[in-house]
């Protein structure tokens, strides 16, 4: 199949999906059972409130205050809430935290779980075939995708996000950011270092 | 039910491909739907794992070429019919024909920020949990037709009790209409070679969260 096709393809699901949702919609909101002010609200607030920003700062925070850190390994949902950056805080969220002998990653297998909370919607690849069916059994092979090679001697841990418990990876703090301030630590984190297909950005990449 | 959906350790689907700067949603009809199935998720129409069977059940063909998205267009207008809240032919015509069912509310603007937080499935648990921590345990060979959470990867592999999550909704029963029927939850963790084999990367660990019927004790550490 040509790049061509594959293209038309494409668009003629976006077309078809763009009618089948908005039937969708009206049907649904004739009905009484939706009010598209409400819609309008939510998808408002995963475009511009939610995202990996509140990740990161649980993350930088995690790398300046070693109580918060051990606090947020203990029970993050209670430690996320403590910070105050979102309304309320689902049950149930792990931090899986990174060290010299240990990389976590995180996957759904399944379906697609996330922790939306802290990092806002899934992008695309979390959600695909190839990164579902091998991060469990190829996992370094999925990390050379996004062009990271760890060392060998390195055990990597995966998460299958099998039920209603939601996983984040607290990534190593980068060397070289001694003394930064939480909001300067912040702007290395990277959603996929939480994921775990990434690592922070290096101080001097953000310098 | 073993359906394409469990994708953990096939082969063929090829390279992941991250997108540079992704937009949130690609079009504006994936937000749309997205609000649409959580707004009719707010109201109760039906539970999360009704839900994520709703999607499972898409034929395997309709589920391997659809977007993410497009599973959640094609599992929101099943349910809606499923559960007699509109008619196919309604959907067809785009517009209501008939007057809805009463459900229990409606999601308003103003209650939006509610749904953005997770809903809570841990209860309080009726019974001692069976496993502890460092225990050694095998994920049952099962294969049942209807919803489940063991990934069939796991099936028939031993593994060891690395944490007690608490008595979660069990959703092999609540996909079915069968109630909440709670159960401990555990997190399992596997060596990669008990689940793949020789030629596995030594260092590989994956664990799985696993409900107590999922697993059967095993003899010895």
């Amino acid at each position: 199949m040509s790049h061509d096709d594959d293209d038309a393809e494409h668009h003629s699901e976006m077309s078809e999906m763009q009618l089948r949702v908005r039937a969708l919609e009206t049907v649904l909101t004739e009905k009484g059972y939706v009010d598209p002010a409400a819609l309008d609200a939510m998808i408002e607030a995963y475009e511009t409130q939610i995202g990996p920003h509140i990740g990161a700062a649980v993350v930088a925070k995690a790398w300046n205050d070693p109580a918060f850190k051990r606090a947020l390994l203990a029970d993050a949902t209670k430690a996320v809430q403590s910070l105050g950056l979102i309304n309320r805080v689902g049950d149930h969220l792990i931090a899986a935290e990174n060290t010299p002998a240990v990389h976590n990653m995180i996957v759904c297998t399944l379906c697609s779980c996330y922790p939306w909370e802290v990092l806002g919607l899934p992008p695309v690849w979390y959600k695909s075939a190839p990164y579902r069916s091998r991060a469990v059994n190829d996992p370094r092979g999925v990390l050379a995708d996004f062009g990271l090679t760890l060392p060998g001697d390195v055990q990597i841990r995966v998460w299958d996000s099998t039920a209603e418990t939601r996983f984040m990876v607290l990534p190593m703090r980068p060397s070289g950011t001694e003394g930064w301030s939480d909001e300067r630590l912040a702007r290395l984190v990277t959603r996929d270092c939480m994921i775990g297909t990434g690592l922070p950005e290096s101080p001097q990449e953000l310098a | 039910m073993d359906g394409v959906h469990d994708m953990g350790g096939m082969h063929g689907f090829g390279k992941v491909v991250p997108e540079k700067d992704e937009p949130v949603f690609h079009a504006p009809w994936e937000g749309r739907c997205l609000a649409l199935n959580r707004a009719m998720g707010a109201i109760g129409a039906w539970s999360i794992d009704e839900g994520r069977a709703g999607i499972e059940t898409l034929p395997p063909d309709v589920y391997l070429a659809s977007s993410y998205y497009g599973k959640w267009a094609l599992r929101l207008q099943n349910m809606v019919i499923a559960h007699g809240l509109a008619g196919a032919d309604e959907i067809a015509s785009g517009h209501a024909l008939r007057s809805g069912k009463v459900l229990k509310g409606k999601l308003q603007a103003a209650d939006v920020s509610r749904t953005l937080t997770r809903g809570s499935y841990g209860r309080t648990p009726q019974s001692e949990a069976r496993f502890k921590v460092g225990d050694r345990v095998g994920a049952k060979n099962i294969h049942p037709p209807t919803h489940t959470r063991l990934p069939r990867y796991a099936r028939g592999h031993v593994g060891m009790i690395e944490a007690i999550r608490g008595c979660h909704v069990f959703p092999d029963s609540i996909a079915i209409g069968a109630g909440e029927n709670p159960q401990w939850l555990y997190t399992v963790v596997f060596e990669g070679r008990e689940l793949w084999g020789e030629t596995c990367d030594p260092t590989l660990k994956v664990s799985i969260e696993a409900f107590e019927p999922y697993l059967e004790p095993v003899k010895g550490r």
